[in-house]
């Protein structure tokens, strides 16, 4: 065991997928040299040369594109897009070719290749580097949807999105890169695609959610545990596929459930999760379910107080998880 | 807004089922204009409207039972449309804190439930608990709702559950509660269960009450009807002609038990710790069969009717209990009960006695049997038998013999002289 920051935890799963299987190689704005904008790839240009770590131009689509052809001509590429705002130029080639690839040709393609990119805000990052895309993404048959929470999930699901044989999004919330340490098991750690974890086990209420918003549900739970209320913290991990059997365990378990996303409000992950249980777990329902989600504005402001009032904070989400234990 | 209490229809009755809204959501509805038709165990009974205005809301769906005191509608009184706070202070649940005031941040906030509806309304989770743990609605009552608004909770029915298995007092309801849940035959076999209607439920509600509490003793004494068998032989076409209805047994038999009564009024008491009541007036409930079981109206002061009198007050009360129109008055106050399972042919009956009744008298089937009689002669009689069940709290055997003599003496007795009048 080791302990790591989340974007150490990235860049060590890359650098071991990279040593494993000479097929991985990188591409992205500034991910060579530069080591990328967050410096995920720092050091890899230097050990694995520039045949295996590609500076990109300025053009998403043509990144993307790369990656699909590379792909389908059986390497794995590692395609990065510098911030998730920056993804729109690529979406036709995300959604009309890469997503539906498999399905095109009967089966006879897959394109193993991952899509990195972090997202999320509460950095100040402003209207172009705070987005969050993954209902957008998940809406996407075809495309799977990761969105880990600390270091051990992000280099286990990782690895997992190198070897899958279908297009991976994989999200990295940028404001957990260095602010979530945790311990990243020694050897392979990969962890399955598809399958959520309960990060702490409770009977009153349930909190699901992911990426940075659920590190802020783990510590209403602790605060949650100090009033009494056991709170089940449950990690989706993966947006699509998502897990529905831990959704609706965790419901049948606490009757009480908070959906928590920092993404828009309207057809968010949260309706989704909320479909799933009313769906598998209705009988078991003690109160409606709720959800605390980002509201439906066009971007998060850089004005610090807006963007403080755009995010659920942990305050916020107490707040919301107290009004549900009291239903 | 004013709210809408399942009635208490007649003392002893605790809960109502709704049997049909006879107004529907957005009716406009005068007072004492009739609401809703609830059936008790006992009757059925249309529900007036306690004022004036437009009906809002039904909260409680046709065929659904409820007990005493729950919301089942709301009504929004004339002259006041949507305002909530001037008429509060009518209603006894005025102590409810104030609803909150509508949120004006828009559409991302949900409707929040009104206050004090959290009562009523049962989450999923809560009533799959109700039927596993098959808690009956008397429990779910005595169940405090923590949740916001009163609203029972999953928690709240979990603790009640935990409590009610704990080892039990003697108090026999608690015993009830916890008595093993009855283990149903499995799927795959001949059984299946015919829900409880509330007529059934009251029955049996009642007679375990009665068994439970009540320590019965019974008695029978053998009469000679002979006398009786011949004179009604002989009147009773005359009397179907003049008065309309049928010259049975039953009034004859409740004329007599009203003298035995009034030999022995120990029998027309009631039982309580502080002491045994007399009643004054001999109110006797004749046992009648319906099509869901057994309904008892009472012929009230018997004691003021003559025969012919009997014969048409329990007609009218019998054809009235198969038609499911008697009324609540029609089913209560009786202080001693009549049953007539000889009418099927039984020859010795133990009925339970009804409770806060003392007795019950059952008059079995009247045969035909060869007697000696007072010269040693052997005789072909008619003979019946008359099976008392007593509660042996209020009074003994002996005041339970006297009773069964004095009835009997009167029935033997029987000439054309008594009066029919």
């Amino acid at each position: 065991m080791a302990s790591r920051t989340v974007i150490e935890a990235i860049r060590e799963a890359m650098d071991q997928e990279m040593a494993r299987d000479p097929s991985v190689f990188l591409i992205g704005e500034d991910v060579g040299q530069r080591g990328g904008v967050f410096l995920a790839s720092d050091g890899l240009h230097k050990k694995y040369g520039e045949y295996r770590v590609l500076d990109s131009p300025l053009a998403e689509s043509s990144i993307v594109g790369i990656a699909i052809g590379a792909a389908v001509n059986g390497m794995r590429p590692i395609a990065e897009i510098q911030f998730a705002d920056f993804i729109a130029p690529a979406f036709n080639q995300i959604v009309e070719e890469a997503a539906r690839f498999c399905y095109r040709s009967g089966g006879d393609f897959n394109l193993p290749m991952v899509i990195r990119t972090p997202y999320g805000g509460g950095v100040h990052g402003a209207l172009y580097h705070s987005q969050s895309i993954e209902a957008t993404y998940g809406h996407i048959p075809g495309l799977k949807v990761v969105a880990p929470s600390n270091p051990a999930d992000a280099a286990g699901l990782l690895k997992a999105a190198v070897r899958d044989p279908d297009p991976v999004l994989y999200l990295e919330h940028k404001r957990t890169y260095r602010l979530i340490r945790g311990e990243v098991p020694d050897g392979d750690g990969v962890v399955p695609i598809g399958k959520a974890e309960v990060k702490r086990e409770g009977n009153d209420i349930g909190l699901i959610a992911y990426g940075l918003m659920l590190n802020y549900c783990l510590e209403v739970a602790e605060k949650l545990a100090a009033e009494g209320v056991s709170a089940e913290v449950l990690d989706l991990r993966t947006i699509k596929p998502m897990d529905e059997a831990a959704v609706a365990a965790t419901a049948k378990k606490t009757g009480k459930v908070l959906v928590v996303h920092e993404d828009n409000r309207f057809a968010g992950i949260a309706a989704e999760v909320i479909a799933i249980i009313m769906e598998n777990a209705f009988d078991s329902l003690d109160a409606p379910v709720m959800r605390l989600t980002g509201p439906d504005v066009p971007a998060m402001p850089f004005n610090h107080v807006l963007e403080e009032a755009f995010l659920p904070t942990p305050e916020r989400i107490l707040a919301k998880a107290r009004e549900l234990a009291a239903y | 807004m004013a709210s809408v209490k399942m009635p208490q229809l007649g003392e002893s009755i605790t809960e109502g089922t709704i049997s049909k809204w006879l107004k529907q959501p957005g009716d406009q509805i005068k007072k004492y204009e009739g609401l809703v038709e609830v059936i008790t165990d006992k009757v059925n009974a249309e529900v007036p409207a306690p004022l004036a205005g437009v009906l809002k809301e039904i909260k409680v769906k046709e065929g659904t039972t409820v007990t005493v005191g729950t919301e089942i509608a709301v009504i929004e009184e004339s002259g006041t449309p949507g305002a909530a706070l001037p008429t509060r202070g009518r209603e006894p649940e005025a102590a409810v804190p104030a609803p909150q005031p509508v949120s004006q941040r828009g559409v991302s906030e949900p409707a929040r439930a009104s206050e004090g509806e959290g009562r009523t309304r049962l989450s999923p989770a809560v009533r799959a608990l109700i039927e596993e743990h098959r808690i009956s609605d008397a429990e779910l009552a005595r169940i405090q709702g923590s949740g916001i608004g009163g609203r029972i909770s999953k928690k709240d029915v979990e603790d009640f559950v935990a409590r009610r298995a704990q080892p039990v007092a003697a108090d026999g309801e608690q015993r009830e509660a916890a008595a093993p849940k009855p283990t149903f035959a499995q799927e795959g076999t001949e059984s299946t269960v015919v829900p409880l209607s509330p007529m059934r439920r009251s029955i049996a509600g009642n007679m375990a009450k009665s068994k439970q509490t009540i320590p019965h003793a019974w008695t029978v004494a053998e009469v000679d009807m002979t006398n009786v068998v011949r004179f009604r032989q002989k009147v009773k076409d005359s009397f179907r002609q003049c008065e309309g209805v049928e010259l049975t047994f039953v009034p004859i038999i409740v004329k007599a038990v009203v003298e035995g009564l009034k030999a022995v009024p120990v029998l027309n008491a009631s039982w309580s710790d502080n002491g045994v009541l007399m009643h004054r007036d001999i109110n006797i409930g004749v046992a009648v069969s319906v099509d869901d079981g057994l309904i008892v109206p009472v012929v009230h002061q018997a004691d003021r009717q003559s025969i012919a009198g009997l014969a048409k007050s329990i007609d009218d009360l019998a054809s009235r209990a198969r038609a499911n129109k008697l009324t609540i008055p029609d089913v209560q106050g009786a202080t001693f009960t009549v049953n007539n399972p000889g009418t099927f042919g039984t020859i010795l009956s133990y009925s339970i006695i009804a409770p806060p009744q003392a007795g019950i008298l059952a008059m079995d089937a009247i045969v035909k049997r060869p007697v000696v009689t007072d010269g040693d002669a052997i005789a072909i009689r008619s003979m019946m038998n008359l099976c008392l069940s007593f509660d042996h709290r209020v009074l003994d055997g002996v005041s339970a013999a006297r009773f069964l003599q004095g009835v009997r003496r009167w029935l033997e007795g029987f000439s054309e002289q008594v009066p029919l009048y």
